[in-house]
């Protein structure tokens, strides 16, 4: 199919890069100041593009929603940043990696661009180290690792608890430097709303100014979209209360095809839901898994005299107590992947064994951890025979010094001491693996337009692994993108700056004024809101941590009715022309009505289970996922055709010629 | 934009010619302490000080530093307050800041108006007035103080200066650039106990000479 | 809860504005301080009036675009948390809660408790960086090794999160703790050191030109940090400062 060529260079794997690389077209520096590129977006993608493509020489007009390119959602990554650097000297390589991430994604990433990932992934904390991004170092002054979930190796960079703070710190002092030297335009506070088409290729978008209201034309050569995830669907999710869809599903309407848009990664260990005006969702790292164990009460009255808040979780005896993913994964425990052990914490939630007032909790307690700690300590310290009281109060001391930025945030948040009492989690919508199809070049198919970090379908496949996002971002930014690009942009050299009153610019610029208008205008009685909300809950409940075909079919009518009740009934107060949040709000939920929609629909057509995709009808009599490589063994790229329901689909075929396909088993 | 007139040069004026009145007041101070003692020798001091040609020099040093610390002083003030041009309908400083630090030119304006009291008063008598006929320094610094309203206008004047340097003293190592995580605790303490001394000293010399006889 | 909220209105940038009560009622413990105001303003769209305005993004305390002066105090009584990580626990049934933008001359309102702190990416953009262009064949990032002191308090420097509280609780609306959180940052670090000299200078003059106050050492920046930033990064910059500024040659 012409539409989908992935354009993987020839070769063996570890040579496609570099031959890819060497033969690819480049743009000399005195043409790159003859051309214009957008980047929108300005997380660790595209912050690291915008820096790297402006270095080289080209005119960089960056966008973000945001009033400063360091907030963007990136700031908020934890846990830390993979690199095959194998400093730990524990039989780490690109090979491994790359293995590791094509496993950790079940089989369902493309081989090419995933060894591309792990081979640039050492360049990455040098560029990082470069620019001073402080990361943990070890009394030796040579950099520290931790490991993380599910791999054998010690490979994830980190600074604290702030990892992708000060990753993106680093992208956006590379970025000011360019700003300062004014080959960065920046446009803080402006929101993409449409991509310009123009002869088939993406030459330009519309943006909303958010303080003035102003909508503004804006060309270039190339479009890059760096917009992120679309975890926001589902109103809760650990994204931000920014975090969009709409770049992405512009562009999407505009012709790029949407790949594997049901892939949805839900974090196990999240602060649960308190009420109805929640917001949002905390993650709690997954690094708390390491210590932590994850049960809720054996028998239903407990969990009823829990829930009624008559019992206190203490109070309950080791033996009444179900230590699930002990008992269902003897060989990995709670250290299960992220997409299991959400599972597992739901399944045993609808089966009514849910511990906190809205029965979707289950505990994570740390009681046994600080004890073996405590007996540990004691023992270092010599202390003979020491008291309980004493092994706690030791053990609390070392469990602080591991988690303690952890553990106070959760007391900020539930008002509860977890050294006392266990913890309560819930898993939580956390990563898009979905988005914009885009091939080796990282680009879309729309020439011109291209798509990186989260907004893209990206290298994690099916289930993306811990630490690895960052990477992708960074890497697509900063060492991917800016010679790729150049292949198409070689023939722009002497095409001039685009202008902005082209036709093509008239009419996104009068539609995107046309739904702007419509939603000011509109006499309706609900804020945007009560849709988003109504909105997660479809999302939730079908297209959520397990699907069926009927649940799936009822999501997609109800979506359906829902998008018609909110383009009816919706109420946006205020003006067009100046700061107006409720509008930007009713703009971006508009699109994740669309999308949500085809996320039901690829839920639907995939009928295996892989990865955060859990079919019902797939799975073995223990319930346990069933992948079917024989008939799925592709991306479902979506083509839009004017309806979210009636979208075409489009396979790419994955071919795996350098890793055997198998079954992941955590018994 | 040149050093000294950039928002750190400026701190650094200020840090450095507070410095200066600091060592300057503990001089001060020990030469008035002396008329505890006894009259000659303060006179005797008096004398020294009003005579020795590197002290005289070192007067107009100190009026430079003075006027450096003041104007410097008063500009940043005036750059402070435009820094804000709205103020919040409600503000509760004191749950993040002493007193004293906020309220720096306050006691500065008012050690000013002493300031200026004090060289009419000695001073300028000292030094370029008509000493009546047999009276010494000693006569003229006592004297004052048998009014009771001058010795509370100096004594409050004191308590004022106390709290200047209270957090003054330690602000200056501050703005210079020193800070120690085992030393600046240290500074603060030694603030602490100068201030008092300042205040107190001074202060015991008005009293005493105002409730002696 | 029952709650009356005093919260400054203000139409746009440079319009008059002032001080509105809004009752509010309903309100649970357990919710956020933003959670409360999305009441608020969920309630203010029905009864089709505009919803205030505020910044806010990531919702836990590290986007830094939350940015409310509650009662008196930068980001709430509580302390080392964001505005987003208040909750309303902290406050009492009937309490009247003063609501205000953060006020500096550098920092103009946009709209109702919405400012412009762009002054913050521009001083970023005079020298908040290391010249160092992305290439793949940089230095091995272990082949100079920093200690582990150094490190951390770099580290400790970088965790600031840009929100301008500090700017906000200081009487001199001064941008001090801010601007040496970045400049100690990279001057403790040996790739930063190359430029120190020229980032102090540049940055210094930038927040300068911007119109933030000078620094009285009132110290208020540092209790009401959401980050614990500490002054002695301040005295640090005023290190760097003196210099550069005595010793550089230009
Ligand atoms: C709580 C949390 C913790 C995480 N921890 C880790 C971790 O430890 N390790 C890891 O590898 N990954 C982690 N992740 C995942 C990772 O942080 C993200 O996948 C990644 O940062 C996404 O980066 P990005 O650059 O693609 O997009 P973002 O950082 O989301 O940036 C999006 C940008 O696009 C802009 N934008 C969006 N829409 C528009 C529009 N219409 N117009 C203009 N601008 C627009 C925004 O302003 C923003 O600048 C975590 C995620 C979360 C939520
Ligand atoms: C003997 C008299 C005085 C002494 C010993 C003294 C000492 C000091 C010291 C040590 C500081 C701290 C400097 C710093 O933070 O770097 C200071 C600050 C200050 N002084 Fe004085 N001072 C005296 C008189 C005055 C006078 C007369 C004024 C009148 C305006 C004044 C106004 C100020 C102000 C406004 C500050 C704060 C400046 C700032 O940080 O914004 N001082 N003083
Ligand atoms: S120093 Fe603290 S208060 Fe100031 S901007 Fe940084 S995090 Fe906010
Ligand atoms: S909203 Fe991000 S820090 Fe408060």
């Amino acid at each position: 199919m012409s539409k989908l060529n992935a354009r993987i260079p020839e070769g063996p794997i570890d040579k496609k890069w570099t031959n890819h690389k060497n033969n690819i077209r480049l743009v000399n520096p005195a043409n790159k100041r003859l051309i214009d590129v957008i980047v929108v977006g300005t997380g660790l993608a595209g912050g690291s593009a915008a820096a790297s493509l402006a270095e080289m020489g080209y005119n960089v007009k960056a966008f973000c929603f945001q009033d400063s390119p360091r907030r963007a959602h990136s700031i908020a990554a934890q846990g830390g940043i993979n690199a095959a650097k194998n400093y730990q000297n524990d039989g780490d390589s690109v090979y491994r990696l790359f293995y590791d991430t094509v496993k950790g994604g079940d089989y369902r990433s493309r081989e090419a661009n995933v060894y591309r990932l792990a081979e640039v992934s050492a360049n990455i904390i040098d560029q990082c180290v470069a620019q001073g991004v402080p990361f943990a170092r070890e009394y030796g002054g040579l950099l520290d690792n931790r490991s993380f979930g599910g791999v054998q190796v010690s490979r994830t960079f980190y600074a604290k608890g702030q990892t992708g703070q000060q990753l993106l710190l680093g992208a956006y002092s590379a970025m000011s430097r360019q700003i300062g030297l004014g080959r960065i335009k920046m446009y803080n506070r402006h929101e993409m709303l449409e991509l310009v088409v123009v002869n088939g290729k993406a030459r330009g978008i519309i943006a909303r100014d958010l303080v003035t209201g102003e909508i503004e034309r804006h060309s270039a050569h190339a479009v890059v979209i760096a917009s992120g995830g679309y975890g926001n669907v589902f109103f809760l999710s650990t994204n931000a209360m920014g975090s969009n869809a709409t770049a992405s599903w512009k562009v999407h309407k505009k012709g790029a095809l949407f790949a594997n848009p049901c892939f949805t990664q839900i974090h196990p260990t999240c602060i649960p839901v308190s009420g109805d005006h929640q917001s949002k969702l905390t993650l709690m790292s997954e690094s708390l898994r390491n210590d932590g164990r994850i049960w809720v009460p054996a028998k239903k009255e407990d969990a009823e005299a829990i829930r009624a808040g008559k019992l206190k979780p203490t109070q309950i005896p080791e033996e009444d107590r179900d230590y699930y993913l002990e008992r269902r994964y003897p060989a990995f425990g709670n250290l299960v992947p992220r997409d299991v052990a959400s599972r597992a914490a739901k399944e045993r939630c609808d089966a009514g064994y849910g511990v906190n007032a809205t029965g979707e909790a289950v505990y994570l307690d740390f009681a046994s951890a600080i004890e073996r700690y405590g007996r540990e300590k004691a023992n270092v310290e010599g202390i003979q025979n020491p008291s309980l009281e004493k092994i706690k109060e030791l053990g609390k001391k070392v469990v602080e010094a591991k988690y303690g930025n952890l553990f106070q945030m959760y007391e900020k948040i539930v008002d509860q001491n977890p050294y006392e009492t266990p913890m309560m989690i819930y898993p939580a919508v956390h990563y898009t693996m979905g988005g914009v199809w885009v091939d080796y070049n990282l680009m879309t198919t729309i020439p011109g337009c291209y798509a990186i970090g989260e907004a893209n379908f990206s290298d994690h496949g099916a289930n993306r692994l811990g630490a690895s996002a960052l990477m992708q971002g960074l890497a697509d930014g900063y060492f991917v993108l800016p010679y790729t690009i150049g292949d198409y942009l070689a023939d722009d050299i002497r095409t001039g700056a685009i202008p902005t009153d082209l036709p093509e610019f008239d009419e996104a610029e009068k539609a995107v004024v046309e739904q702007l208008q419509k939603f000011i205008a509109n006499k309706g009685s609900k804020p945007v809101d009560y849709f988003h909300k109504k909105l997660g809950k479809i999302m939730w409940n079908e297209v959520g941590m397990a699907r069926n075909e009927s649940g799936l079919k009822k999501a997609i009518q109800e979506i359906r009715e829902l998008r018609d009740e909110f383009h009816k009934e919706v109420m946006v107060p205020g003006e067009l022309n100046g700061f107006n949040q409720e509008l930007e709000k009713a703009w971006r939920v508009a699109d994740f009505l669309e999308l949500g929609e085809l996320m039901a629909l690829d839920a639907l057509s995939r009928t295996e289970s892989c990865g955060g995709h859990f079919r019902e009808e797939s799975q073995t009599e223990e319930g346990e996922a069933v992948r079917n490589d024989a008939e799925f063994t592709f991306v479902s790229a979506w083509e839009f055709t004017g309806d979210p329901g009636k979208a075409i689909l489009h396979k790419e075929e994955l071919v795996y010629e350098n890793i055997e396909l198998k079954t992941r088993s955590y018994k | 934009m040149g050093f000294f007139t950039s928002s750190i040069g400026r701190k650094i004026v200020m840090s450095l010619t507070g410095l200066f009145l600091i060592t300057f007041l503990i001089v001060h101070l020990g030469v008035n302490l002396l008329t505890l003692v006894s009259a000659e020798l303060f006179n005797e001091a008096s004398h020294f000080m009003a005579t020795n040609p590197l002290i005289q020099a070192m007067q107009y040093v100190l009026a430079l530093g003075f006027v450096l610390h003041i104007s410097q002083g008063i500009i940043l003030q005036i750059r402070n307050k435009q820094a804000r041009p709205q103020n919040y309908a409600m503000n509760k400083p004191a749950t993040n800041s002493s007193w004293s630090s906020r309220s720096m030119i306050l006691t500065g304006l008012l050690i000013l108006l002493f300031l200026i009291l004090h060289l009419k008063d000695y001073f300028w008598v000292m030094k370029f007035g008509e000493m009546p006929a047999g009276q010494t320094d000693y006569d003229l610094v006592t004297g004052l103080f048998q009014n009771k309203l001058y010795t509370l206008i100096y004594v409050a004047s004191f308590i004022l200066l106390g709290f200047h340097l209270d957090h003054g003293f330690q602000s200056a190592f501050q703005s210079a650039g020193v800070n120690h995580r085992k030393y600046t605790p240290m500074i603060r303490k030694i603030g602490r106990v100068y201030s008092l001394l300042m205040a107190l000293g001074f202060s015991l010399i008005a009293l005493y000479f105002s409730f002696a006889n | 809860m029952k709650l009356t909220l005093k919260i400054w209105r203000q139409a746009g940038p440079g319009k008059a504005g002032k001080m509105e009560t809004y009752p509010i009622d309903g309100i649970s413990p357990d919710m956020s301080f933003l959670e409360m105001l999305d009441v608020l303003n969920n309630k203010l769209v029905t009864e089709g009036q505009e919803p205030v305005a505020f910044d806010h993004d990531c919702r836990e305390g590290i986007c830094g675009a939350c940015s409310l002066y509650i009662n008196g105090e930068a980001h709430g009584p509580d302390r080392g948390v964001t505005t987003c990580q208040l909750h309303m626990r902290k406050f009492k049934d009937g309490d009247t809660i003063y609501i205000e933008p953060w006020r500096a001359k550098a920092f103009p309102v946009i709209k109702d408790l919405v400012v412009d702190r762009g002054a913050f990416d521009r001083i970023m953009a005079a020298g908040g960086f290391v010249s160092v262009n992305t290439s793949g064949n940089t230095l091995d990032a272990n082949s100079i090794p920093i200690p582990k002191d150094d490190a951390d308090k770099a580290f400790d420097a970088a965790t600031c999160i840009g929100c301008g509280a500090c700017v906000a609780s200081c009487k001199n609306s001064s941008a001090m703790l801010f601007v040496s959180a970045k400049v100690s940052q990279l001057a403790l670090l040996p790739q930063g050191r190359v430029e120190a000299q020229r980032r102090v200078l540049n940055m210094v003059e930038q927040m300068d030109k911007e119109g933030f106050g000078n620094c009285t050492n009132t110290g208020a920046c540092e209790v009401e940090c959401p980050k614990g930033i500490s002054l002695e990064n301040i005295a640090r910059m005023n290190r760097e400062y003196i210099k550069a500024g005595l010793l550089s040659e230009s």
